[in-house]
């Protein structure tokens, strides 16, 4: 999310020359202590405050006020040719953990399965590992298969989906080209899949997507209105660019 | 083998000096400049080292023994087992030499040998040129061109294996090997060739059985340079190899992906937070990488001075 905050600071900056916005990096952790402590305006989180972080910003006469600034969604790819469209999140954890290692054993054809995953200090593959191969259980302790690739970008990541129909990878819902196959996710194999696009993720239907916040303490007034306001507005912009997917008002799409 | 009783070329040298030393201050000057310029290269080097060694050697008492000869490398969860990256590093660099020795060999032989004058003028400029690809630009060619290949025709699960990322780094070593080892042929004293020839060998025979186990020591030079040369490049290997920190101990690892020390460390460097633990074991991969170079470049220094001792200096 660091990079999405980056990306709208220096944008408004560019529009408002006398508004100067340091943005600082570390995890949401970090960001919240930050606000707890009072010494930020804003704090990103990629997920919300916890119960006992609010008692605390409390203790220090601090009322967090919560927005939801753009929506973070993971889809599952594959090659157009491969004939697997749908996968529960069992399922897609099996196949990163190395317990599935065909095709064959999801419906698909008879050839090994290859995962492909974004390097390990990506945002998107801490997010995959907690939601997905974990399946949002604290205490489990499953890792990403030692055979899974790591690619240093997502042109890797599309350039492999596309030529090799073993490949299975995933990536931000932004960043996935009209090439690659999305997958239908479902919770559990009772429940309905359902395939990533702004609207599922906005209805939140389609199950691997998160809300992406900011918290002021206290409601926003100021400078940091101005600047809330826009991050809703225009800001929607950098949020589609940076592979995110944008608030459901500001996207007339 | 002959030894020379020629002086060697800085004793030479060193007679010149005493000679042309009529204008003491601006000889002075110069010699000071040249001794400082020399000295300092040499001072970056010990600095860099010990930088290495600040920012590496925490990781040996932060990180228990048994975690770094790990066979995991999953440095998120605190697992830092450098053994699959090290022989993810040795499997590459080794199957490139594998590739490039014949190749390297042949092509200098080519060069030097039978080649007539004119190709030869041609072929070592173009030689050269061949050093100068940057290796993103061959990593992006192996990413969109080999790689397709690789798992079409070698029946591999992906095509970015190690395999893949060898034939780039023996395509990267070729023109080290190449003109090293043409260095080489040429030091081989004519009157060996007009001997074999003189003898009866044909012109193949003489270039087999003569020259190339003459420039023995000066090909193993050229060999060893160009497996430095791989072992350290990163980009290219970082976008073909697949980067799955997995143990390359199968028939077919080869034919699989492969993560190694230089590609962990640049992709992992950028993100890591500076001074902890992972960026600590990052640096002692550094290190490990450092002395394993260090190890091919004194093999290197003991087979030139090998060569020295046993043909002398042309």
């Amino acid at each position: 999310m660091v990079n999405l905050a980056l990306a709208w600071a220096e944008s408004y900056m560019a529009q408002q020359p006398n508004v100067r916005i340091s943005v600082t990096g570390g995890g949401s952790g970090t960001g919240i202590a930050a606000l707890i402590n009072g010494t930020v305006s804003i704090a990103n989180a990629s997920r919300a405050i916890k119960p006992e972080e609010l008692g605390e910003a409390e203790a220090n006469g601090i009322e967090p006020f919560e927005i939801t600034v753009a929506q973070d969604a993971i889809a599952v790819v594959v090659n157009p040719n491969n004939p697997v469209d749908q996968l529960t999140l069992q399922q897609i954890s099996a196949i990163y953990t190395g317990q599935i290692t065909n095709w064959q054993e999801v419906g698909g054809e008879d050839r090994p399965i290859v995962l492909l995953s974004r390097e390990s200090n990506s945002g998107t593959y801490v997010f995959f590992l907690e939601e997905v191969i974990r399946q949002g259980d604290k205490n489990s302790n499953l890792l990403f298969s030692p055979d899974t690739l790591l690619l240093p970008s997502s042109e890797g990541i599309s350039a492999e989906i596309r030529q090799n129909p073993n490949a299975i990878g995933y990536d931000g819902l932004g960043y996935v080209t009209p090439d690659q196959k999305a997958l239908a996710i479902a919770v559990s194999s009772t429940s309905a899949f359902v395939k990533p696009a702004i609207a599922t993720v906005v209805d939140g239907s389609y199950p691997i997507s998160r809300p992406l916040y900011m918290y002021t303490p206290g409601q926003p007034s100021g400078t940091e209105k101005a600047y809330l306001d826009w991050i809703m507005s225009a800001g929607q912009q950098q949020v589609k660019e940076l592979g995110f997917v944008p608030l459901a008002q500001a996207n007339p799409e | 083998m002959f030894r020379s009783p020629r002086p060697t070329r800085s004793d030479d040298q060193r007679s010149l000096m005493k000679k042309s030393a009529s204008f003491p201050v601006s000889e002075f000057l110069v010699e000071s400049i040249v001794k400082i310029l020399g000295f300092s290269t040499i001072g970056f080097v010990v600095l860099i080292f010990f930088f290495l060694l600040r920012e590496g050697l925490p990781t040996f008492t932060e990180v228990e023994w048994s975690n770094l000869v790990g066979v995991r490398w999953y440095p998120t969860f605190d697992l830092f087992g450098l053994t699959p990256l090290l022989l993810g590093s040795l499997l590459v660099t080794v199957v490139a030499i594998v590739i490039a020795l014949p190749l390297g060999v042949a092509s200098a032989v080519f060069v030097r040998e039978v080649a007539p004058p004119w190709v030869r003028d041609l072929l070592k400029p173009l030689i050269e040129v061949l050093a100068g690809i940057p290796s993103v630009v061959l990593g992006f060619f192996g990413l969109t061109t080999l790689a397709p290949l690789v798992r079409v025709y070698l029946g591999a699960p992906t095509g970015l294996t190690a395999f893949t990322g060898a034939l780039l780094l023996g395509y990267m070593a070729l023109p080290t090997i190449i003109s090293v080892a043409e260095d080489a042929l040429d030091a081989v004293p004519k009157s060996y060739r007009d001997a074999s020839l003189a003898m009866g060998a044909t012109r193949w025979q003489t270039i087999w059985m003569v020259v190339v186990p003459a420039a023995r020591a000066g090909i193993v030079t050229a060999v060893m340079l160009g497996m430095g040369r791989a072992i350290g490049e990163t980009m290219a290997v970082m976008m073909v190899t697949g980067n799955a920190a997995r143990l390359p101990l199968e028939w077919d690892a080869v034919l699989r992906p492969v993560r190694t020390m230089t590609a962990t460390i640049a992709a992992e460097m950028g993100e890591v937070a500076q001074g902890s633990t992972h960026y600590h074991v990052l640096f002692g991969a550094g290190i490990v990488l450092f002395v394993l170079t260090f190890l091919i470049n004194l093999a290197v220094a003991s087979a030139l001075f090998q060569k020295r001792g046993g043909r002398g200096l042309r």
